[in-house]
């Protein structure tokens, strides 16, 4: 009888693998940044409109170099990610609170549903220009734009996961002795919380997003009014010297993020392979 | 002696929204002296999971009293253990958390009380894991454990195994007849399984179909400390299925008949 070795590898096939497909990935990224140059540096792709690899690149690692101080490149940075870390916390606050106590309300969460359904129907990035009517070009309109961004979605998570919290989890903590704070805090609180993390990566992108183009509407800093001060100058490689910078910061946030999430999520079952 | 669960007759009405108002149980008398295990059977919505909720106070009678240790019921009762027949285990705390909140509500702090329980019902080894990394028998056990570690002197058990497969339940039943053995507790168990409460119990009550009623009482005379996977054999066992079967069965026709109507 031959007996199964399961710490063999060569039964898995080699698509399967982590090193062959991170290869292929790599390979795809490398594939679609090599035409952009050899089709920029061929004239097919107008330098003037699209840029090239080999001119965005050494932009941005310029701006780096160019130190600090006002206008520099850490600074719009940090303030990017300062409205984005604002907007993502207060609307996570409002977001859990609100839910909470509609989800504990029956009739307040009647009372206020047509409204905020309406309000969750308009896109929201149209009320950017409100906001910097209504809060000016600092750092506030940025959050606010964030906030409603992020409401919204942690608004609806805690709600849907209060309201449909097990019974039985109920039930059974009453008989035990928890008091009204008890199950709050022991089985209410939890059961949003897991649906909170699971909405995180989505709300801090969003919160991003929301810094980001307020910015680019109407700002004195952040990578939002690098873009916009690019585009005013036809400076095409500024532009997509910024675009490249929000994608790898927005990266950065989301593997953290992950993490994160991993860190809260003990307690779930994982899905096997 | 004061019986320690006592029902007196008593209805109970549910008024789910936008549906039709319906009568669970009606004219419920039912005595459980102290100490004795006592199961229910009936056909499926016959309202005999309404029992528990009653008596436990997590529901409220819509006619008669419910007494229990003496006191009237008039809210939900933290003296009584309650297994639920789904899964109740808080599944962000671990087996040690969970068996441990009980404690915690009561304001004290007793580790080493937990971690016995939790080593009696046979999960020593899994203290720190997370319900979800538990088979469902051992799920039942934490719950059991969580239910005991404050030592209740009532003990009620909704359909506590009907989910298991039928080695762990057999398994489990032996267990808690262990468990519960010279304790003294007193047991009110919900089954629809006729042979299972025999196998365990000191007296049977037969329901009705819904609205629920009781139909019948049988004590069960066979000696103890048993093993309800051999004591089907006995012939004791076997007149008593019998007769209580011939009770329950028209009940289970008259149920399946309704339900064929209703759907």
């Amino acid at each position: 009888m031959s007996t199964l070795d399961l710490t063999a590898t060569t039964a898995v096939p080699l698509t399967r693998r982590t090193w062959f497909v991170r290869t292929i990935q790599l390979a795809v990224i490398a594939f679609f940044i090599g035409a952009w140059e050899v089709l920029g540096q061929a004239g097919i792709l107008d330098k003037f409109y699209y840029s090239r690899p080999s001119l965005f690149v050494p932009r941005i690692g310029g701006w780096f170099a160019e130190g600090l101080g006002q206008g520099s490149i850490y600074r719009d940075i940090g303030i990017t990610l300062l409205e984005t870390i604002l907007g993502f916390v207060i609307g996570t606050l409002l977001g859990v609170a609100i839910g909470y106590l509609f989800a504990r309300n029956e009739l307040l969460g009647k009372a206020f549903d047509p409204l905020l359904s309406m309000f969750n129907a308009i896109p929201r990035l149209v009320l950017a220009p409100v906001f910097i009517l209504a809060f000016g070009i600092d750092l506030q309109s940025k959050v606010a734009l964030g906030v409603t961004l992020v409401f919204f979605i942690v608004f609806f998570a805690t709600f849907t996961a209060i309201r449909d919290v097990d019974q039985t989890l109920v039930d059974n903590v009453r008989v035990l002795g928890a008091r009204r704070r008890d199950v709050t805090s022991q089985v209410l609180l939890p059961a949003a919380f897991s649906a909170i993390v699971a909405s995180l990566r989505t709300s801090a992108g969003f919160a991003f997003a929301g810094a980001v183009v307020a910015e680019y509407i109407g700002s004195n800093a952040g990578l939002g009014r690098r873009i916009a001060t690019a585009e005013a100058f036809f400076d095409s490689t500024g532009v997509f010297g910024g675009i490249v910078l929000i994608a790898a910061l927005a990266l950065l946030l989301d593997a953290g993020l992950q993490l994160a999430e991993g860190a809260f999520s003990r307690w779930k079952p994982r899905r096997e392979h | 002696m004061a019986p320690a669960i006592s029902l007196r007759d008593v209805a109970k009405v549910y008024r789910p929204p936008r549906k039709r108002p319906y009568l669970a149980i009606e004219h419920v008398d039912l005595d459980i002296p102290a100490g004795r295990f006592v199961s229910v059977v009936g056909p499926s919505g016959c309202g005999k999971s309404t029992l528990l909720g009653l008596v436990s106070g997590l529901l409220p009678p819509t006619v008669g009293e419910v007494t229990l240790l003496g006191s009237r019921v008039t809210g939900v009762r933290t003296d009584v253990g309650f297994i639920f027949q789904r899964d109740a285990l808080l599944p962000w705390r671990t087996v040690r958390e969970n068996v441990e909140l009980p404690l915690r509500f009561r304001g004290e702090r007793d580790p080493a009380r937990a971690k016995e329980w939790i080593v009696r019902v046979g999960l020593g080894p899994f203290i720190d894991n997370y319900p979800h990394e538990l088979s469902g028998g051992m799920r039942k056990r934490a719950q059991l454990a969580q239910s005991l570690v404050r030592d209740p002197s009532v003990l009620l058990m909704d359909e506590p195994f009907s989910a298991l497969d039928v080695q762990t339940r057999n398994l489990m039943e032996n267990e808690l007849l262990n468990l519960w053995g010279a304790s003294g507790k007193t047991v009110l168990f919900i089954t629809h399984d006729l042979e299972e409460a025999i196998a365990l119990s000191d007296e049977i009550v037969v329901m009705t179909a819904g609205p629920g009623t009781i139909k019948a009482r049988y004590p069960v005379a066979l000696p103890r400390p048993r093993n309800v996977t051999e004591i089907r054999f006995a012939p004791e066992f076997v007149a008593l299925y019998e007769r209580a079967w011939a009770d329950l069965r028209d009940e289970v026709a008259r149920s399946y008949k309704r339900s064929l109507e209703a759907g």
